[in-house]
């Protein structure tokens, strides 16, 4: 093994080991990421307050209350006696949605024709697009409850069934749980943000401190120099993956179903394109905070177009084709697909050619704008 | 092949529209201490990092014990030492690990760095200090472990940018101790600490530390624009410096001004060094005295004395007077 090599390993080590609180940061970091992620990020809506003008005070409109109350999207917060007081608790944002039952509700249903209205407050999309499925959904259940009611009173033996059901079956993730969703994507993310941050400011704090000048007369070679520095971060990075993938089975119960050497094998694939990106950073920045700012810069492009959050369908036809070129695009259908679906290589082999493609490319680049020089 | 261990030829550099150094030539033997001065910006700095390839030059070459600097750039960085001007070890490494680093990444095996280690961290004298992390040495103790960091291979060139601004006077003359024993040769071939027949370049902004060197070479603008030995510079101004002493002193000053022989003035302590035209000296002297005490000043002395360097780099560095003294720059052949 070379020994000029392995010194600035060891170099490394010792600076790393010795600043504490980095190395702290570097191990509580992601953890933290992963518990705020996976608690906060989640699109599950339950709960939602509810304001209920109730003009018929019937029998009839208490059962179609009951209803709502008993899914648990809603709660009846508020129960009003006029419409002015449902706008003021929708603007304040008391209450999210509102049911106005009409006086002549009992009347007209027992016709067969009654109406109700539901109010809500679309300023949150996520939620109010739940909670419009969800009042569809309790109310079609409950009328269709009321026409069986009056077959039945009427004494017709007549078995009603839709024509058409749909049984729904959700694979990989039964309960929907945005977790699972989440937390794929917040070991990308953090594999990204931490290879890319430690490689920069590592190289730039060489140029800053000025002990660059002094690396740069030894007769080290400039790849040495590259490996030699990016090494320790990569075994940092595998212990984050590991960390992270870790708290994400036994805490928030994610499954791991596909080859867990695969899982790493690729993560460190991706992570090369983190510390390509941190090394190119680098060659631009004079400053950890400029390094920093740049790495960052890449970073949120990253999460928000590569399908982190929002689903990459949903996007414009541009903002999908930008996609391509973020690198976490395909980790995160690779890391989903591995761990959710326990696809085996074949199938996500598309993926894993653009990423390795990817972080082929910005090593290069950046190995090639790496200057062992001052100027 | 010449003997020069440091030769560099026509080397340029320029910075957007400024040209940090612009055309400097250097040779330098074993054995020699060469100094380099100058005011700051006159492109010391620049020029080191030019023959250490720390920058790329624009034009020249630089030839480090035979070796071309960017063709054969690690060869020619196994021979030399380098002591930048700003501090350039791990301030969170110890001083072993800096050692012990820069010893094994120019390629010391395991087996020889520590016994080189500890005999260069005792030739500088931070033998105690082995496991105090270097950024809690003082200013002088840190220069010394850059010097001992450069040694460690044994260089036979070492480069030295002003290694001792801001070191205490007692720390500066250890350092001059140990670059002289290192250039100073040695009978019986190069010593086990690499002491003896080294060539050093060192910059500096101290006259009294440029006066040590062999030789002096003088920057400005980017230029090298004068180079001898000290004795020969001084006497560049040889019967053209009067001291004078008495007071009040801006007085004294102030007339010395106003008498048109007189080039300069510059205060030396409770002295004024007056420098004034070639051959004028005998002039001067008779009518000073008179017209100060007629102005209602004190004469204590007024005397011709031999020039110091200070004074050939002050006239070197005012710009109508220094062209008159250049010379002496095309290589250092007319030395020894």
């Amino acid at each position: 093994m070379n020994s000029r090599l392995l010194s600035i390993i060891r170099k490394e080590f010792i600076q790393i080991f010795r600043d504490t609180r980095t190395l702290m940061l570097i191990l509580v970091i992601p953890i933290m990421q992963l518990f705020l992620l996976g608690y906060s990020a989640t699109n599950d809506v339950r709960n939602i307050p509810l304001a209920v003008l109730d003009r018929s005070r019937s029998v009839e409109s208490r059962a179609l209350l009951e209803a709502y109350r008993a899914a648990d999207y809603f709660r009846i917060a508020y129960v009003v006696d006029s419409e002015a007081e449902i706008e003021d608790l929708i603007m304040s944002g008391e209450a999210r949605a509102a049911v106005i039952i009409p006086p002549d509700y009992a009347q007209r249903l027992a016709d067969g024709n009654a109406q109700i209205a539901f109010l809500l407050d679309g300023s949150d999309p996520t939620s109010a697009s739940t909670a419009l499925s969800a009042s569809q959904l309790i109310g079609q259940a409950h009328a269709l409850n009321i026409l069986l009611q009056k077959f039945e009173r009427s004494g017709m033996s007549l078995r009603v069934q839709p024509p058409v059901e749909v049984r729904t079956s959700v694979w990989f993730n039964p309960d929907l749980i945005s977790a699972h969703f989440m937390i794929p994507g917040v070991i990308g993310m953090i594999l990204y943000a931490i290879a890319a941050i430690l490689t920069a400011t590592s190289v730039v704090r060489e140029r800053e401190r000025g002990t660059i000048e002094q690396l740069i007369v030894t007769p080290i070679r400039p790849w040495e120099l590259i490996v030699g520095k990016l090494t320790p971060y990569v075994i940092l990075g595998f212990f984050n993956t590991i960390e992270v993938l870790a708290v994400g089975h036994w805490w928030f119960g994610v499954p791991i179903r596909g080859d867990l050497g695969l899982i790493i094998l690729l993560s460190g694939v991706f992570m090369v394109t983190g510390l390509g990106i941190g090394l190119l950073a680098s060659t631009i920045a004079n400053t950890q905070q400029e390094a920093m700012l740049t790495v960052w810069m890449t970073l949120l492009p990253s999460i928000f177009l590569s399908g982190f959050f929002f689903p990459l369908e949903a996007m414009p036809k541009v903002l999908q084709w930008i996609s391509y070129l973020m690198p976490l695009r395909y980790y995160l259908v690779i890391i989903r697909s591995l761990l959710l679906k326990g696809v085996g290589l074949e199938t996500i082999q598309t993926d894993v050619l653009a990423m390795t493609l990817f972080a082929v490319g910005i090593m290069t680049l950046a190995a090639l704008r790496f200057r062992k020089r001052l100027d | 092949m010449n003997n020069y261990l440091v030769s560099a030829s026509h080397l340029k550099k320029h910075f957007g529209e400024t040209r940090a150094v612009d055309d400097v030539s250097l040779h330098i033997r074993a054995g020699e201490i060469y100094g380099l001065v100058g005011a700051d910006g006159a492109g010391k700095t620049t020029t080191i990092r030019l023959l250490v390839g720390a920058l790329k030059a624009d034009a020249g070459e630089v030839n480090i014990c035979g070796y071309d600097i960017n063709k054969q750039t690690e060869q020619a960085r196994a021979q030399f030492g380098y002591l930048s001007q700003r501090f350039s070890l791990y301030e969170d490494l110890t001083v072993l690990e800096n050692i012990r680093f820069f010893a094994e990444v120019r390629g010391l095996k395991p087996n020889e760095w520590l016994p080189r280690c500890m005999d260069i961290l005792e030739f500088v004298g931070l033998e105690k200090f082995t496991d105090r992390k270097a950024g809690q040495l003082s200013g002088g103790m840190k220069q010394k472990l850059g010097l001992a960091s450069a040694l460690v291979t044994k260089p036979r060139v070492l480069l030295l940018d002003e290694p001792t601004t801001g070191v205490d006077p007692v720390t500066r003359q250890d350092f001059w101790q140990l670059v002289i024993k290192l250039a100073s040769p040695s009978p019986i071939g190069r010593g086990d600490r690499g002491e003896g027949d080294v060539a050093v370049l060192i910059s500096t902004p101290y006259m009294d530390e440029a006066s040590r060197c062999h030789r002096v070479g003088f920057m400005k603008d980017g230029k090298l624009i004068a180079e001898d030995t000290p004795s020969n510079l001084r006497a560049r101004l040889n019967g053209r410096v009067l001291e004078l002493r008495g007071s009040p002193l801006t007085l004294l000053r102030h007339i010395a001004h106003q008498d048109e022989d007189v080039e300069d003035v510059q205060a030396f302590g409770d002295r004024l060094h007056l420098r004034v035209g070639e051959g004028k000296a005998q002039g001067v002297l008779s009518r000073l005295k008179s017209k100060i005490r007629s102005a209602g000043g004190q004469v204590d002395d007024l005397r011709s004395v031999p020039p110091v360097l200070e004074d050939v780099f002050i006239a070197l560095s005012s710009p109508h007077l220094a062209s008159a003294l250049e010379g002496g720059t095309t290589g250092g052949s007319e030395s020894k």
